[in-house]
C-alpha cells in the first residue's frame, strides 16, 4: 500500500519547523531513520512519512500539534507499533508521532485501586507494578508485553479474559489528552462517572483520530486467589462451539473461554509444547478464578455442561506451571503461525456465538476456495474469531488470495449480524467492510463526531470512516466480483 | 414498528419547520433528575417491545418505550439480569429512560462481572437524530470496535443528541445465592473497610453506610458467600429484610430520602476521605458514591467535592438557581457543543435539562 512519495520542499519547510521546537534528537527525517515506522502490526500496508517526532513531555507534544495544526499538517500517533488494522500507518505528507518516550508509572493508588501511567507503557509493566499489592490490570491482549496502554486506549484492546472483566473501555477512567490545537482535556475522571456526556466511551477505541493521549488512569482489579483451566477436547467442531452456548447458557461466566481448532492446535503444539490433543477437531480452554471453594465448584459445574455437551476428553490444571502451559499454546498463536508460514493475515471478526459453528464451516470452505490454509485460534466465549490465513508474501497470487479471502470473511461476519472487528480495530485495513456494515448516514455521523473533536481533520486522517467515493467504489466492485481491494487511501 | 418511527420522524420534521423544541419524556418516573426540560414533549412510548433476546448471548434488544419491568421480568424467567440494577423511580419506567438518564443501582460498584454502570453493558443503539435519520450504532455482539462507540454515549446523555429507539445491551446470569451483613462502624472506619475489601477477591456487590452501620451484600456461589461470610465477621440479615433493604435503598424510598431537605449526589473516587459538609449521609459503591442532605450553598459543595476529586449533583429538591450539574471545562464544553450541533444541526432537541448552554451554537459548527 502506497499513498504517494513525501514532497521534499514541504518536508524541509515542517522539518526545520519541528526542529525549532524539539530537541534534535527527538525529530528524524531521513528515510533510514523513518523506515522503522513505515508500518505497524499490519505489515501489508507501508508508508513512510514525512517526519517522525519522539516528544519527550506533554508540552513537547503541545508544541508538535499546534505547530502542525498551523501549518496544516497531518498528526499519526503511534504507540508500540503492535497494532493489527493499520491505524498507524504514517500519512505521506504528516508527522508520525512516537509516544515510546512515555514509559512512566505516575502512580499506583492501593487505596483506590487505580494506576496512573504515561501513554507508552507496556500493558503487562502495569500487572507487575501493581502486583505487590495484590492487583492487576485485567485486559490482557495477546500482545501485553510489547503494546502500550496508549495504544489499548486508542483500539479497545481485549484480551482472553475480557469475558469476565471487560474490555480496555470497561476497565480505563480517565484519559487525559491533548485536542488536535494542543490544548489539555481531561476526560472520565477517578470517580465512577463525570458530569456531561460520558465522551470518555467516545475517545476509548478512537484510533488516535479524536485527541492525543497523554495520561491514562486505569482500574487495578484484586488477584484471584485461585486460578484452574479446562482443557476439553471435541471430535467435531461443531460440539465445541455448542458447548460455548451451553456453558453461558447454564449461567456461567469463565474467565477465559477460548478455542482452537485442529490446525491451530498443530501449528502451535511443537512451537508451544502445550499438551494439546492433536486427535480432536477442536480444543477448548475454559478457565475458573476465584476463592478456592468457588473454583473447585465452577470447575465441577463447567466439566458437567462439557461433557453432556460431548467432550471427548478433560484435563484440569492441577498447579500453577500446568496452567500456563494450558495457555502457552494459546498466546503463542501467532508468533507460531510466522514460524510456520512466510506471512500470516490475522481476521477479527465477531459473531453472535450461535452461529460459531456456521462459520467456522464456512471458513473451512473458503480454504478450498483460496487454496490457502487457515487455523483459527480465538476468544470463544465473546464470539470473537482470529483466522489466521497463511500466505506468502513473495508470490503476489498468493497475497491478493490472502486478501479476498480475508474479505469474505469479514463480509460473511456482517451478514451474520456481527461486526467487522471486535479488538484489532478499522485502520486502513477495514476500510472497505464499514460500507457493508454501516449505512451513510451512520457513517456520516462518525464523520460528525471526529469533527466534533477535530474540526481540522488533521488527526489520523483517512482512518475508520471510508468516503462516500470509497464506499461507492467499494459496491461496484462487489457487484462486479472485481479483484481490487485496496483503491488509494481516501481522506476527509 | 416503521409507523410508530415515522410518526416520531414527523414530529421532528416539523418541530424543525416550526423552529419548535422536543423534550423526548417517556413515563416520566424521572422528571425530577437535572435542570428544567423546555419544549413540547415528544412520546417514544409509541415503540414498545423486546425485539430479540437469546440468553445463551447474554443480550437483548429492546424498544425503547419498553416498560423496564418488562425487561427484567423477562430477564428474571431465564435466571438473568441487568447487571446494573437501575432504580426505576416510578411504574413508568422505561428502558429508554433508563439508558438516557444513565443511572445505576447498588451493583454498580461490584466486584467481579456484573461491575460497571449503564454505559458499561451497552452494546448498540438505533438514535433518531435532530434530522429525523435514523441511524444505528454498534450491535449486538459482545466486542465491537467498528467505528466509534456512540451508543456508549447515549447512556447519561438526557436526549440532547436525539430520541433513542432502541437499544442493544449485555445481561448476566443472576447470582446463585446473596447474603447481606451488618457492622457496626463510624464513617471513617467504615471508609477504610470499603476501601481495603474491595482491595481483595471478595463477592462483594453492593454496600451502604448510614448513621454508624455499614450493609453488605455478597453475591456469587454459595461456596465463595460462605467463605465471605466467614472471612468479613459481621451480623447476617434476615434474607426478606436483605432484599426490601436493597430496594428501597435502589428506589429511594428509605426514610434517608425522605423530606425536603436538597438531595445533593457526590461521585467520589471511593478512597475520598469523609465529606465534612456537617449533614446527613449516606455512603454507597464502597466509597464512591455519597449521598448528602444538605443546605449549604452550591459553590461549597462544589468545590468539596472537586477538592476530593469528583463531582456533585443537585439530585432532588433544592433552589434551581444554579445549574444542577458540575459545569464543564472550557475544552470539554466546546466538544459537547459541536457534538450536539452534528446529531441535532437544528436544535431541536432540548438540552436544557443537562447544560441549557448547549444551546447556544455560536461555536457548534
Amino acid at each position: 500500500m502506497n499513498d504517494g512519495p513525501v514532497d521534499p520542499q514541504r518536508q524541509r519547510q515542517v522539518v526545520s519547523a519541528l526542529r525549532a521546537a524539539l530537541p534534535e534528537h527527538c525529530v528524524l527525517h531521513r528515510g533510514e531513520d523513518t523506515r522503522p515506522y513505515e508500518c505497524d502490526g499490519l505489515t501489508l500496508y507501508r508508508q513512510l512519512p514525512m517526519a517522525v517526532v519522539m516528544p519527550e513531555s506533554e508540552s513537547q507534544v503541545a508544541l508538535v500539534l499546534k505547530l502542525c495544526h498551523a501549518m496544516q499538517v497531518p498528526v499519526v500517533p503511534r504507540g508500540a507499533g503492535t497494532g493489527l488494522s493499520g491505524g498507524a500507518l504514517p500519512h505521506a505528507s504528516g508527522v508520525l508521532l512516537s509516544m515510546a518516550k512515555f514509559n512512566r508509572i505516575v502512580a499506583i493508588d492501593r487505596r483506590a485501586r487505580t494506576a496512573t501511567v504515561q501513554p507508552g507503557v507496556r500493558n503487562l509493566a502495569i500487572s507487575e507494578a501493581a502486583a505487590p499489592h495484590g492487583l492487576y490490570y485485567a485486559p490482557d491482549p495477546s500482545s501485553q508485553i510489547a503494546c502500550t496502554i496508549g495504544g489499548n486506549v486508542a483500539e479497545n484492546s481485549g484480551g482472553v479474559h475480557c469475558l469476565k472483566y471487560g474490555l480496555t473501555v470497561h476497565n480505563v477512567m480517565r484519559v487525559r489528552a491533548l485536542t488536535v490545537e494542543g490544548e489539555a482535556i481531561e476526560f472520565g475522571g477517578c470517580a465512577l462517572d463525570s458530569p456531561g456526556l460520558d465522551l470518555l466511551a467516545v475517545v476509548v477505541g478512537s484510533e488516535g483520530m479524536l485527541a492525543v493521549t497523554t495520561e491514562v488512569t486505569v482500574k487495578l482489579v484484586p488477584m484471584p486467589q485461585l486460578a484452574r483451566c479446562i482443557m476439553a477436547s471435541f471430535a467435531e467442531v461443531t460440539h465445541a462451539c455448542h458447548a460455548v452456548a451451553a456453558l453461558i447458557a447454564a449461567g456461567i461466566i469463565p474467565a477465559g473461554l477460548e478455542m482452537l481448532d485442529q490446525a491451530a492446535s498443530r501449528l502451535v503444539e511443537p512451537f508451544a509444547h502445550a499438551g494439546y490433543d492433536l486427535d480432536a477437531a477442536a480444543v477448548l480452554l475454559c478457565e475458573s478464578d476465584g476463592t478456592p471453594e468457588e473454583v473447585s465448584d465452577e470447575i465441577e459445574h463447567m466439566s458437567a455442561v462439557l461433557r453432556a455437551a460431548h467432550a471427548t476428553r478433560l484435563q484440569v490444571s492441577s498447579t500453577e506451571s500446568e496452567r500456563l502451559r494450558f495457555w502457552a499454546g494459546r498466546k503463542n498463536a501467532f508468533p507460531a503461525a510466522g514460524r510456520a508460514s512466510p506471512a500470516y493475515y490475522c481476521m477479527d471478526g465477531t459473531i453472535p456465538r450461535r452461529h460459531l459453528a456456521q462459520m467456522l464451516l464456512a471458513i473451512q470452505a473458503m480454504e478450498i476456495k483460496y487454496n490457502l490454509q487457515c487455523p483459527n485460534v480465538f476468544h470463544a466465549g465473546d464470539g470473537n474469531l482470529h483466522p489466521l490465513i497463511l500466505f506468502d508474501d513473495s508470490d503476489a497470487d498468493s497475497v491478493a488470495r490472502a486478501e479476498q479471502f480475508g474479505t469474505e470473511i469479514l463480509e460473511k461476519t456482517v451478514q451474520l449480524g456481527g461486526t467487522i472487528s471486535g479488538e484489532h480495530g478499522v485502520g486502513v485495513e477495514k476500510l472497505n467492510q464499514m460500507c457493508s456494515q454501516f449505512d451513510r448516514n451512520t457513517l456520516d455521523a462518525f464523520v460528525g463526531v471526529k469533527r466534533a473533536f477535530d474540526p481540522s481533520g488533521l488527526l489520523n486522517p483517512g482512518k475508520v470512516v471510508p468516503s462516500l467515493h470509497r464506499c461507492a467504489e467499494y459496491g461496484r466492485m462487489r457487484v462486479h466480483g472485481g479483484a481490487v481491494p485496496f483503491p488509494e487511501l481516501s481522506r476527509f | 414498528m416503521l409507523a410508530a418511527v415515522a410518526a416520531l420522524s414527523e414530529q421532528i420534521r416539523a418541530a424543525v419547520v416550526d423552529r419548535k423544541s422536543l423534550r423526548v419524556r417517556a413515563g416520566g418516573s424521572k422528571d425530577f433528575y437535572g435542570n428544567t426540560p423546555q419544549g413540547a414533549v415528544l412520546d417514544p412510548r409509541v415503540i414498545s417491545g423486546i425485539v430479540s433476546y437469546e440468553p445463551s448471548e447474554l443480550a437483548m434488544a429492546a424498544y425503547c418505550g419498553t416498560p423496564l419491568a418488562e425487561v427484567e421480568a423477562v430477564l428474571a424467567a431465564q435466571g438473568q439480569m441487568l447487571a446494573f440494577e437501575p432504580p426505576h423511580f416510578g411504574d413508568g419506567a422505561t428502558i429508554g429512560g433508563c439508558i438516557a438518564s444513565g443511572l445505576a443501582g447498588p451493583r454498580r460498584a461490584s466486584a467481579g462481572y456484573t461491575h460497571g454502570g449503564v454505559r458499561d453493558f451497552i452494546l448498540g443503539a438505533k438514535l433518531l437524530d435532530g434530522r429525523a435519520q435514523l441511524l444505528s450504532f454498534g450491535g449486538m455482539v459482545m466486542k465491537n470496535v467498528a467505528g466509534y462507540d456512540v451508543a456508549r454515549l447515549l447512556a447519561g446523555s438526557l436526549g440532547v443528541l436525539g430520541v433513542i429507539i432502541e437499544a442493544a445491551f449485555k445481561v448476566v446470569p443472576r447470582p446463585g445465592a446473596e447474603t447481606t451483613l451488618q457492622f457496626v462502624l463510624n464513617e471513617g472506619a467504615a471508609l477504610d473497610q470499603l476501601n481495603a475489601w474491595g482491595g481483595q477477591p471478595l463477592p462483594i456487590s453492593a454496600s451502604a453506610w448510614q448513621a454508624g452501620t455499614l450493609h453488605v451484600r455478597l453475591s456469587g456461589s454459595a461456596s465463595a458467600i460462605n467463605a465471605a461470610v466467614t472471612r468479613l465477621g459481621g451480623d447476617l440479615i434476615e434474607p426478606a429484610a436483605a432484599t426490601r433493604f436493597w430496594y428501597q435503598l435502589r428506589e429511594h424510598s428509605e426514610p434517608f430520602f425522605g423530606g425536603d431537605a436538597p438531595l445533593w449526589r457526590l461521585s467520589l473516587p471511593p478512597g475520598a476521605v469523609p465529606v465534612e459538609l456537617g449533614e446527613e449521609q449516606l455512603i454507597e459503591w464502597g466509597g464512591a458514591l455519597r449521598w448528602i442532605r444538605s443546605r449549604c450553598p452550591t459553590a461549597q459543595i462544589r468545590a468539596r467535592a472537586h477538592a476530593l476529586g469528583g463531582h456533585a449533583t443537585l439530585f432532588r429538591g433544592g433552589e434551581r438557581t444554579h445549574p444542577v450539574f458540575t459545569p464543564l471545562a472550557p475544552a470539554l464544553n466546546a466538544i459537547h457543543r459541536r457534538l450536539r450541533a452534528q446529531f441535532d444541526p437544528h436544535s431541536i432537541f432540548d438540552c436544557g435539562r443537562l447544560y441549557p448552554e448547549m444551546h447556544d451554537a455560536s461555536h457548534a459548527r
